[in-house]
């Protein structure tokens, strides 16, 4: 059995799954009853300066049927008195010690206002703090969450101003809301942070009702803009994260990384672990089902690691990062094609029109002698039996240029895949190539002698 | 999701024909959920079987689409578009023979359930009374249509969308054919089919119900007063069986007919034997059964030579219908003129007759009886003798046309049932030979320029 604990910036956990400052965090009882459910951890719904809340307060993605892809949520911080919320965080953590019971907080951006709640939160026992600097909407407008978030220097002043008074671990939350993901990291860093986390919510207007015409969610007549998370929010978070740690600032300051957004299952946060989370969070996955899901996420990742032989969770994380590169780097002479199982194949021809309209039109579709058809049918036969003489698609791989479109549309498992051939091209990167031959990247004359030098025929 | 799509899409049953819980449709009316969920499984697939597989090549995918987009009127008339009685050839279409046996997914896990999605969008739009078509201009020309079945009521619309004038000429006192008289409720009500003539007439057809084509001077009277002629005549009565008691017998077609226009007038029966294993038998049996009955069919072959489509003799078993195979009657018998049984021949398998399949001979001394109250015959159909009086090439008894659906007379068309020889009747060959006919009707009518009658 794999060993699932974790130690991240020094707050130790049974296992890396963590509930997100969320409502699913939202006070004691929940925190308890998760805790019975197994979450290694929980950060605390932020508190910090007073609020008011609306309703409705959230918008759902739902794509051919599927509810909650992603959602919106037009929410703020906890709205529950202070004093209520650090009784019962005082509580959860004397009755769990062996979870990490983290408080987020936001508060004005004064030293003061962060002086007064990190004492309180000392106070409660709990194992870390970590920063707001993500909320997108409410707190923002009032100089906080993504108003911190987005200004470095706000990031790395309210970073100090907590760090240089506490003795706990403090982790910085980035929003995703930037450009430049890694200079509110660095500014953070800076700041003396001793983790970070992300992502936030990202800026979002869910929808528009047709009948109504009224923007979802509607609130009193009006709408506005939400922080979106959920699955749909998962590549992006990724993709955050690998700015993050392959960063040279970042690695250099070894601040490890917990990485949250679109975790459903134990596959998506594994993920997250082999591009180098050293833990990760759960919010709307948590919201859709319950706390009951992480009984397999756990459960799946610990048999995962068993099947790859991972004794620990330090010892998958980070595994995949290295391959992440910039485009410049990567090697032009790699060369994949398409290729269809025809047992598996269902002839749906999705893949044949998916490369005939938008791709490189280079799948035909042939009949059972072997000759080359269009689609289409004679009107006078029908009957079942017409499904039994379908052409069956087949890439013409010369012509392939492995852009892996048809992998994609194919309905089938394992049905295409996309496979690497021997190419006539030499090995090379963009930047070796225009190194060496800068005129390549400037002039078509260049390019076309070059491609003809290699054998590369574009149509 | 919009509004339009919450709503679901039962037809409300018309008043005037009696509803009861025994015959209720087989499958319910898909929820709009459950509609949403199933359109959003079909793959949209590209030159899709399912198409082909459709006698009338609806284009199943893109209607299915528009089911998943909330787009049901769209759907609708992707459908009737194809096919003008495509709220009937959902419910009654042998879809496991056709398009869902086609789909690409039973490779996988189950097919679409295209027939009920149909249903769906065809009935959101008949619900609520929405023409989706409109006359086109008129061209000044005359069609004459015989017959409200399928075939007539398809070339009609037809037609009338091309802008002709047609006049449908129909004997009975309801129009729809079969599909108002024959098809059991379990698959269709009265009611859907009515609606199909009234869709029809809402295009501007002439619908004359009580008018019979008798003879070759009323083909003459129509060819002179008309452009063309369409003969959509179906088949007759259930042919005489010629067996001693044979007065006995009960027409499984008008068994069937009476259970949907006037229930009560059908026999009491605790045991019923049904003569014939074809869809039309198990259809009998299966009004018999949910009547009450104890049900047997005789039928002469074995289950291997049956016509009826495998789904339906599945159906007929888990009704509780019984069979008898290698099982020829030869006499009812009677008392007092109550039926209390049929004698029976053991039949054995003999070399295969011309179609191929093995010709059945009786075995000696093996009579028997199996006792019983009533005994309903349903061995096919009689095939119009009318085609021969109004001078018609026909084969087999039914008439010969090609591919246009032109018969050996000049102007005159055919379609549907009776020009059946090959292939399966069904209701869906019946709509695309009225397809077939307009679009040779139409030709005809636009390279003469001449009205031929002057
Ligand atoms: C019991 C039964 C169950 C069936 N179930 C199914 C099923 O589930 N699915 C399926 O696809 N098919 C089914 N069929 C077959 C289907 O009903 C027919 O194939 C279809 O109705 C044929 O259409 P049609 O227009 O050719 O003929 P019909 O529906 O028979 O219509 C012919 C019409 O012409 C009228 N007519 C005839 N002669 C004249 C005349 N001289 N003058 C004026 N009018 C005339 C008749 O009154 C009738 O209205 C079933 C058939 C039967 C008998
Ligand atoms: C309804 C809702 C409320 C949230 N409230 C907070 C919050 O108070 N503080 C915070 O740091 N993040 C908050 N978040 C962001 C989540 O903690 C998390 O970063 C984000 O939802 C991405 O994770 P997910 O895709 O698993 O939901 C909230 C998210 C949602 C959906
Ligand atoms: S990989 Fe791209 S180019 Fe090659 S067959 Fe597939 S869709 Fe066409
Ligand atoms: S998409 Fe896949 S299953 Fe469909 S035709 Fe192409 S290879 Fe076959
Ligand atoms: S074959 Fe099946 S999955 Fe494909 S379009 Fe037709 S109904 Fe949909």
């Amino acid at each position: 059995m794999a060993d699932l604990s974790v130690n991240f910036a020094g707050i130790r956990a049974p296992n890396p799954f963590w509930l997100a400052s969320a409502p699913p965090t939202n006070s004691g009882a929940q925190i308890h009853r998760a805790f019975e459910h197994g979450w290694g951890g929980a950060v605390w719904k932020t508190i910090g300066a007073p609020v008011l809340n609306i309703s409705n307060r959230y918008g759902g993605l739902t794509i051919g049927g599927q509810r909650l892809l992603a959602i919106n949520n037009v929410e703020l911080i906890s709205d529950r008195p202070l004093d209520v919320n650090l009784r019962e965080i005082a509580e959860i953590k004397r009755l769990w010690p062996d979870r990490a019971v983290i408080v987020s907080a936001m508060v004005d951006a004064s030293p003061e206002a962060w002086h007064e709640i990190v004492m309180m939160i000392e106070d409660t026992g709990a194992d870390g703090i970590e920063l707001n600097y993500g909320c997108p909407q409410g707190m923002s407008e009032r100089g906080m969450g993504a108003a911190v978030g987005q200004v470095p220097e706000m990031c790395e002043l309210n970073t100090h101003w907590v760090t240089s008074i506490t003795k706990l671990p403090v982790i910085v939350k980035l929003t995703p809301n930037v450009t430049h993901i890694t200079e509110p990291a660095h500014a953070a860093i800076a700041g003396g942070a001793h983790a970070l986390s992300l992502i936030n919510t990202i800026n979002s207007v869910m929808s528009v009702d047709l009948d109504t015409l009224q923007i979802t969610p509607n609130i009193g007549g009006r709408g506005t803009h939400g922080g979106y998370a959920g699955p749909a929010v998962k590549p992006i978070a990724l993709n955050m994260l690998t700015e993050l740690l392959t960063d040279e600032g970042v690695l250099r300051s070894g601040v490890p990384i917990c990485g949250m957004g679109g975790i459903v299952t134990w596959k998506d946060a594994a993920e997250f672990l082999l591009l180098g989370a050293g833990a990760v969070q759960v919010c709307t996955a948590a919201m859709h089902y319950g706390y009951r899901i992480v009984e397999d996420m756990i459960d799946g990742l610990s048999n995962w690691m068993d099947d790859k032989g991972f004794a620990t969770i330090a010892d998958v994380s980070g595994r995949a990062l290295p391959q992440m590169s910039s485009f410049g780097q990567l090697d032009l002479g790699y060369q994949a094609v398409a290729r269809i199982d025809p047992d598996k194949c269902i002839q749906c021809d999705l893949c044949y029109v998916a490369c005939n309209d938008t791709a490189h039109q280079c799948i035909d579709l042939v009949a059972g002698n072997g000759v080359r058809v269009d689609p289409g049918y004679d009107v006078r036969v029908n009957g079942r039996a017409v499904a039994d003489t379908r052409p069956m698609p087949v890439v013409r791989e010369p012509d392939c240029v492995g852009c892996a479109l048809c992998a994609n549309v194919c309905p089938v498992d394992g049905c295409i895949t996309m496979v690497g051939v021997p190419s006539t091209q030499e090995n090379i990167s963009w930047d070796a190539l225009t190194a060496q031959r800068p005129e390549i990247a400037t002039s078509w004359d260049a390019m076309m002698a070059y491609r003809k030098e290699q054998g590369i025929e574009i149509h | 999701m919009t509004d339009h799509a919450l709503v679901d899409d039962a037809l409300t049953p018309h008043d005037s024909f009696p509803f009861d819980p025994r015959f209720a449709p087989t499958h319910p009316p898909l929820s709009a959920h459950e509609a949403a969920v199933e359109a959003n499984r079909c793959l949209y697939c590209y030159d899709a079987p399912c198409i082909q597989a459709c006698p009338t090549h609806i284009d199943i995918p893109t209607f299915i689409r528009k089911i998943a987009t909330d787009n049901l009127r769209g759907s609708a008339r992707v459908i009737l578009e194809s096919n003008f009685l495509g709220g009937t050839c959902a419910r009654v279409c042998p879809v496991e023979e056709l398009c869902e046996g086609a789909c690409v997914l039973n490779a996988e896990e189950k097919p679409i359930a295209i027939g009920r999605l149909q249903r769906h969008a065809v009935d959101h739009v008949q619900g609520r009374g929405l023409q989706m078509f409109t006359a086109g201009p008129a061209t000044g020309r005359k069609v004459a249509v015989v017959g409200s079945g399928p075939a007539g009521l398809s070339v009609s619309a037809e037609l009338a969308k091309l802008g002709h004038a047609v006049t449908l000429l129909e004997k009975r006192e309801l129009g729809g054919g079969l599909s108002t008289y024959g098809i059991i409720v379990l698959r269709e009500p009265v009611d859907v089919s009515l609606q199909e003539v009234e869709a029809v007439r809402a295009l501007g057809v002439t619908v004359e119900t009580g008018r019979e084509l008798t003879d070759q001077a009323g083909l003459d009277a129509l060819l002179s007063e008309y452009d063309a002629v369409f003969l959509g005549l179906g088949l007759g009565a259930v042919p005489a069986m010629g067996i001693p008691g044979e007065q006995h017998l009960i027409d499984g077609l008008q068994y069937i007919e009476d259970s949907k226009i006037s229930p009560d007038s059908l026999p009491d029966a605790e045991t019923v034997v049904v003569i014939g294993a074809g869809n039309t038998a198990i259809d009998a049996a299966t009004i018999a059964r949910r009547r009450g009955a104890d049900v047997t069919m005789l039928y002469r072959r074995t289950d291997s030579e049956m016509t009826a489509y495998r789904h339906e003799y599945e159906f007929a078993l888990s009704e509780g219908i019984q069979y008898r195979f290698l099982t020829q009657p030869v006499r009812v018998i009677s008392d007092g003129g109550k039926v209390t049984g049929v004698e029976c021949v053991k039949m054995v398998l003999g070399v295969p007759d011309t179609g191929g399949r093995p010709s059945p001979r009786p075995l000696p001394g093996s009579e028997f009886i199996v006792p019983c109250d009533a005994v309903i015959k349903a061995i096919g159909q009689e095939k119009p003798v009318l085609a021969t009086e109004l001078g018609l090439d026909v084969a087999g008894g039914y008439i010969v046309v090609n591919h246009d659906m032109q018969t050996s007379l000049p102007r005159v068309y055919a379609g549907g049932d009776c020009v059946r020889l090959r292939g399966t009747a069904s209701t869906v060959m019946a709509v695309q030979d009225g397809k077939y006919a307009a679009v040779a009707i139409h030709q005809q009518l636009s390279q003469t320029q001449e009205a031929p009658h002057g």
